[in-house]
């Protein structure tokens, strides 16, 4: 066999190599993404995320806040554009002046506040980045109350240790809902927000009222948020992830990266 | 371990045909666990990249503002368009059939995506636990090259490597597949130092930093988007970063083969390398 032929045999079966292997590789990694065990092992990277933010954060560390040169000329919405219920559209047509929070779960003294309520006392202002899990961002302007002054006047419990946020739009015959720990609920960023860019809130939005977690991806920020639960654990919210996305689609709880 | 591991040649036994110990067990580790992270963070990111699959310069960017790369389908046709410059890319990327020949419009192609069908949050389970494998081994390489001597010895330039004549000379010897034997085949010539610094001191920390800027909690610890101009600025470098070590990859394999990949390859598995006697008169 001449060393040309030789080495001709050798690239090709080198190719079929190449092939075979990649196609190998395509099959174990797509066994792998579909083990419980590995995802779970996978998972801890989310762990290492959170812990190792959390520590290099400062509890009360400010997300970027920037000025109003440089606002999104168009903010993108996203997830549910208009929620689809009779009642939704009954509210909205009403302007929202019957749209109500519950406050409830472990808490001294349950809540019902309406937008006025929700308008009134002492509100803050921020130009902060909107962060899409997809990749795309959007800077806005957002108005609304600090999630903390709410949780003070409910009075949380000492055993609560998330907030859920339940909202009025629906994936399929599921409303939306989402959590977060209390260092984020307690955040000065955390706002219940009803303003975008010096206007009310549009429907596309999350219309009237919707969460801001500045320190988190987009999902986390629950719109159309009608009701919120102080909870010791997320096991009893739907699948127990804390989240839509969460149950349905194996996102990360923590949303931080 | 003091002395002589690198490419600095030690002689093994029997001196005919001669056997050198050319790569420390740091690098042949760190080498591949390296080789294994990069591919499995490449093809998670590409899934990733296809749950929005334009790139835009600044701090924001959605669908609403202005795109400078773009993977998309446009009726039956997939395309890439990069500023004004529009390629059809039908069957490789924006529109292609899938292991049962199904037709998907998505950017990148089930065969680079990890996992392969459509999951971002699959995508993002791999890509940001691999992420940790990634950065802590490169900062454990780097940490070891730089007290055993590696980084010293074999990587450091001095001003012939960076000489124009001289970096002109080895792009024509690379180009004509001549590569130094005897003696001096086991020293890295100044055309490896220079690409392999690039890539462990450039660009992988680059891919680090831009990747823990696009993180809206690390922003609120050290909020680094903004030295590579904006978020969305941090991920399209964080691409063209990614292309360039693909780029890296397929010459780094090339020159492999034509250096005679068995003895390299084994050189980076035991750390031995076989030396082909010179020939007289021939240069080394």
């Amino acid at each position: 066999m001449s060393i040309l032929s030789r080495r001709d045999t050798l690239v090709r079966a080198g190719q079929a190599g190449l092939v075979a292997g990649a196609a190998g590789l395509l099959a174990g990694c797509d066994a792998l993404d579909r083990s419980p065990r590995f995802r779970k092992i996978l998972s801890l990277g989310e762990d290492m995320h959170r812990h190792s933010q959390r520590l290099l954060q400062d509890r009360d560390a400010l997300a970027t806040e920037y000025s109003s040169d440089d606002l999104s000329p168009v903010f993108r919405s996203n997830g549910t554009r208009l929620p689809d219920s009779a009642d939704y559209a009954a509210q909205a047509a009403n302007k929202f002046v019957d749209w109500r929070i519950a406050v409830t779960g472990l808490v001294a003294r349950p809540l019902s506040l309406s937008l006025a309520d929700i308008r009134s006392g002492p509100q803050r202002t921020q130009i902060t980045r909107h962060d899409c899990v997809e990749g795309w961002s959007a800077i806005g302007q957002w108005t609304g109350m600090p999630l903390h002054r709410v949780l003070a006047a409910a009075g949380i419990r000492d055993t609560a240790r998330y907030i859920v946020f339940r909202c009025a739009d629906r994936f399929g015959d599921t409303p939306y809902y989402e959590s977060i720990d209390l260092v984020d609920a307690l955040h000065p960023q955390t706002l219940l927000a009803w303003r975008l860019n010096g206007a009310a809130l549009p429907i596309a939005n999350g219309a009237p009222v919707r969460l801001r977690v500045e320190r988190q991806l987009g999902y986390k920020h629950a719109k159309y948020v009608n009701a919120i639960e102080a909870v010791a654990s997320l096991g009893g919210i739907g699948r127990g992830m804390g989240g839509y996305w969460e149950d349905a689609s194996n996102y990360e709880w923590y949303a931080g990266i | 371990m003091s002395d002589a591991t690198g490419p600095q040649t030690r002689e093994v036994a029997d001196p005919s045909p001669r056997v050198v110990v050319r790569h420390r067990l740091s690098t042949r580790i760190w080498h591949w666990t390296n080789a294994l992270t990069l591919l499995v963070m490449a093809m998670s990111g590409m899934m990733i990249f296809n749950a929005h699959p334009r790139l835009y310069w600044g701090e924001y960017g959605a669908n609403a503002d202005a795109a400078w790369l773009e993977i998309g389908a446009r009726g039956e046709r997939g395309y890439l368009r990069i500023g004004g410059a529009q390629v059809e890319t039908t069957g490789v990327l924006g529109r292609w059939r899938d292991a049962d020949g199904m037709t998907r419009s998505r950017a990148f192609p089930y065969w680079a995506t990890i996992p392969s069908n459509y999951s971002l949050a699959g995508g993002r389970l791999w890509h940001l636990s691999f992420a940790w494998i990634f950065a802590l081994s490169l900062t454990a390489y780097m940490i070891r090259s730089l007290c055993n001597g590696h980084l010293r010895r074999d990587l450091a330039t001095d001003r012939s490597d960076w000489s124009p004549r001289h970096l002109w000379r080895e792009v024509k010897d690379h180009a004509r597949l001549r590569f130094t034997k005897g003696a001096a085949a086991p020293r890295y010539n100044s055309l490896q130092k220079l690409s392999y610094i690039g890539v462990i001191f450039v660009m992988l920390p680059l891919m680090i930093f831009t990747g823990l800027a696009m993180s809206p909690g690390f922003d609120a610890a050290l909020p680094i988007a903004e030295a590579f101009g904006g978020r969305q600025s941090a991920r399209s470098i964080h691409f063209i970063t990614m292309c360039a070590l693909i780029g890296f990859f397929i010459v780094h394999i090339a020159m492999v083969v034509a250096a005679g990949p068995i003895n390299e390859i084994r050189s980076m598995i035991t750390g031995r390398m076989r030396i082909a006697p010179e020939a007289p008169g021939e240069e080394a």
